[in-house]
């Protein structure tokens, strides 16, 4: 079997612009997803609203496409209700980080049996392109004409802080260690957070100076450095370059968890 | 024949669970019909607390009390909210250890708090105190319903203490004439 | 037993195997008594962080084939509108119950009211339709809580349970049947599109992790579950059908009493001042003043009107400025008299007398 067969293939095509770094990260979700196992009709799709969120409605399996923000919550639902099920979240920065903020923060807390995906592209795509929580200071959008002036949230350290069992982050340019994460997170009980950096080209790209999709995704080749790395850099006094992406596993312990497959 | 009674007191006496053991025994032990209801604040320790009883041998329609025939005062406070005005042919019973003014109707005066406290070692079994010397003076309900009422309701470990409480509460009524 | 014991009691009489909430006043008993039973009987309790929450997760069971539910009050029951237009979209069977207290905003969190009547109705953007229970006693508030669930799973919609304040926390004597009736959930029938409704207008129900691989989405959807957002003839036709489900079968889903059907004037209502109209009928048993009491308030069951031919003024105590009043107003030529009683107090029987006599 591979993630081809997971797919919906009487909804393609997708919704997804030319370039966009989404369809990436549903492949490797996918992927990992074969890797792991996973029966189709014991595994549930859940997500809010927004680009990264219509990604359920492309997979064969059940699913939940739901309200801005809240898909956690009825994930929570759902594992709590049947933790037989598998369920893997798909969200965004905007949903995930602003609107769904209280719903992250408590899911990790509770550590709740979910693989939670998050395609964070620093904007919100599918209204055109607004700042949002994870957009870098500085950084132009629609409503941030003269660059962002606020601070972006680091997702993974909110998810270390709040509880999550397991938290990495990769991007679409990093296709194997993405899956290799996704499929760790599948197999680690509690919650699991996967922070996937995609490039938004129609709505983050063309207005920062990614003229093409794959200069942002050499962005992040360039920027982003292991995580081995940046602590061995700080034991030795180093100073980190101020726009490096961390990469690569950031927790993985094993708190008590919830909802977890009997 | 329909009962009226009216508890009041500060929040942390037992005020509502005083209501709810007697609408107990009534339903419970005595096969009568009983509704309880309760006004309450913010508080949960302090502040005027009143709750309500009524008592019938046919279905009660109106849960809410009218006019109380019988009133339960327990706070100087809850006799100025819910016991200064009450009926002259209405019947109280307050506690003379911590209200200070007496009503216009025929009333019993229990010392519960001192005697709870003196006495039983637990000042908490006054509202306990208070509900034996009601129904001795009442017949409000039956004494034994409202023993097994009690016992339903208090935590484990407390019974005897509350049962003595209760009897204690009779004794007083009995040996206290109406005035 | 206590009003919110006896709903929590009734739900788990029912089957309910989950319930989500969030702690607010004077609903907080209904979830305290699940989280101290539902655990015993092998189903869920979990305390969620927020009322948006609450009801999301409470959505998230359904779909996995609970019969699921949260209780709240006024400020939680505003926060879960928009996942409530999710559950209408979506056709999730749930039951939300409501114990109303004073609003608007925080208002008189431990007092009674019966304001949220259009909000339950009307409460989420756009067109769909629900049904409301309303019980006037604890022994109602045991049994419409378990009839919740089988009019949730017959017509997959939110259905509420709009208690106020006097019932959930009123204490009285109540007989708790052997079993209650129980409706099941219409399964999908193998080959079936999910979203595809039958005679009744109902999709059959495809559980998740049955196999059936549903698309559920709030977005405008076809029958095959799938968005379909921008076609305006799928948008009406499902919007209709979520209608029309409901307001076509209201005749059937109504449930009211009726006492004195000739009398020229009738007392309508729902809830706690039902109680204060039973004593007035009892005080005064010439039977010359009707009662006509909803325990199903939403579909309007407007035909209910007509069952006092004779009727010269219909009153309406409502523990409200007269919400309810206004949509009897809208389906009879006989007066509508508001009665509002708001602030906490229920209407007295004596009050009730003077409005009575005030017409004679």
């Amino acid at each position: 079997m591979t993630y081809t067969d997971w797919l919906r293939a009487d909804r393609l095509p997708h919704i997804y612009c030319a370039g966009c770094g989404n369809g990436t990260v549903i492949n490797c979700t996918l992927n990992a997803v074969v890797q792991a196992g996973l029966k189709k009709e014991e595994t549930v799709f859940v997500s809010g609203i927004g680009c990264s969120s219509r990604a359920p409605g492309y997979i064969v399996t059940d699913s939940l496409h739901t309200t801005h923000g809240r898909a956690l919550a009825f994930a929570t639902g759902i594992k709590m209700a049947n933790p037989a099920l598998s369920v893997i979240v798909f969200t965004g920065d905007g949903d995930l980080a602003a609107i769904g903020g209280n719903h992250f923060i408590h899911a990790c807390r509770r550590n709740i049996d979910l693989t939670v995906v998050c395609m964070n592209n620093m904007i919100y795509g599918m209204t055109g392109g607004q700042g949002s929580p994870t957009t870098p200071r500085m950084a132009l959008s629609t409503t941030t004409p003269y660059g962002s002036a606020e601070p972006a949230f680091d997702l993974c350290e909110l998810a270390i802080a709040a509880g999550a069992n397991y938290v990495s982050r990769w991007t679409s340019y990093h296709v194997k260690e993405l899956t290799r994460a996704i499929l760790a997170g599948l197999r680690t009980p509690g919650l699991s957070f996967i922070e996937a950096m995609v490039q938004c080209p129609t709505n983050f790209g063309r207005r920062n100076r990614y003229r093409q999709p794959l200069d942002q995704v050499e962005y992040f080749k360039a920027h982003g450095m292991l995580v081995e790395k940046v602590r061995r850099m700080q034991e030795e006094g180093r100073e980190i370059p101020p726009d490096t992406i961390v990469l690569g596993e950031l927790a993985r312990r094993n708190r008590p968890a919830m909802g977890v497959k009997p | 024949m329909r009962h009226e009674v009216r508890f009041s007191g500060f929040g942390g006496q037992g005020i509502i669970l005083s209501a709810v053991i007697l609408g107990r025994a009534a339903v419970m032990y005595d096969g009568n019909y009983a509704v309880q209801t309760q006004v309450y604040g913010p508080e949960a320790r302090g502040g005027a607390s009143m709750s309500s009883v009524i008592i019938d041998d046919a279905p009660i329609l109106y849960p809410k009390v009218r006019d109380p025939d019988i009133l339960v005062i327990m706070s100087q406070e809850g006799f100025e909210k819910y016991g200064a005005n009450a009926a002259e042919s209405a019947f109280m019973i307050l506690d003379s250890s911590l209200v200070r003014s007496r009503p216009r109707c025929r009333y019993l005066g229990i010392p519960a708090t001192t005697e709870a406290k003196n006495t039983l070692g637990r000042e908490i079994v006054a509202n306990i105190v208070m509900l034996g010397a009601l129904v001795r003076a009442t017949g409000i309900v039956r004494e034994e319903s409202l023993e097994k009422a009690i016992l339903d309701s208090v935590p484990k470990g407390t019974e005897s203490l509350n049962v003595r409480a209760m009897k204690r509460g009779m004794e007083l009524a009995s040996g206290e004439k109406g005035q | 037993m206590q009003g919110n014991v006896a709903c929590a009691e009734g739900a788990l009489a029912a089957g309910c195997s989950f319930f989500a909430g969030y702690p607010i006043t004077p609903s907080t008993e209904i979830a305290e008594h699940m989280a101290a039973r539902l655990p015993k009987k092998g189903g869920v309790f979990i305390q969620m962080e927020d009322e948006l929450a609450s009801i999301a997760a409470v959505i998230g069971a359904a779909w996995t084939g609970a019969r699921a539910m949260t209780a709240t009050s006024g400020p939680g029951f505003s926060l879960m509108m928009e996942n409530i237009g999710f559950a209408a979209m979506t056709e999730t069977p749930c039951v939300i119950v409501n114990i109303q207290r004073g609003g608007p905003s925080t208002g008189q969190p431990t007092m009674s009211a019966q304001a949220d009547m259009m909000q339950c109705r009307f409460g989420s953007h756009g067109d769909y339709s629900i049904i409301a229970l309303s019980p006037a006693s604890v022994q109602e508030m045991y049994e419409l809580s378990a009839e919740a669930f089988n009019l949730a799973d017959r017509f997959r919609v939110p259905v509420f349970l709009m208690a106020d304040e006097i019932i959930g926390h009123l204490r009285e004597r109540i007989e708790i049947p052997d079993s209650v009736p129980k409706t099941e959930r219409k399964p999908l029938p193998p080959g079936e599109l999910p979203f595809h409704p039958g005679d009744d207008l109902v999709p059959g129900f495809p559980r998740f992790g049955a196999g059936h691989g549903v698309h559920v989405t709030g977005l405008t959807h076809d029958e095959r579950g799938y968005p379909c957002a921008t076609n305006p003839r799928v948008h009406e036709e499902l919007v209709r059908r979520l209608v029309e489900k409901v307001e076509s079968k209201r005749h059937e889903i109504a449930d009211y009493r009726v006492t004195n059907p000739d009398a020229e004037l009738v007392f309508v209502t729902y809830g706690s001042p039902a109680r204060s109209v039973e004593q007035v009928l009892h005080d005064n048993p010439e039977k010359t003043i009707g009662h006509l009491r909803f325990r199903i308030v939403w579909p309007f069951p407007e035909n209910a009107l007509r069952e006092f031919p004779n009727a010269r003024a219909f009153l309406v105590p409502e523990q409200n400025l007269g919400q309810m009043a206004r949509e009897i107003e809208r389906h009879t030529t006989v007066p509508v008299i508001r009665l509002p009683r708001f602030g906490g107090a229920l209407h007295t029987p004596e009050e009730l007398v003077a409005a009575l006599e005030a017409l004679a």
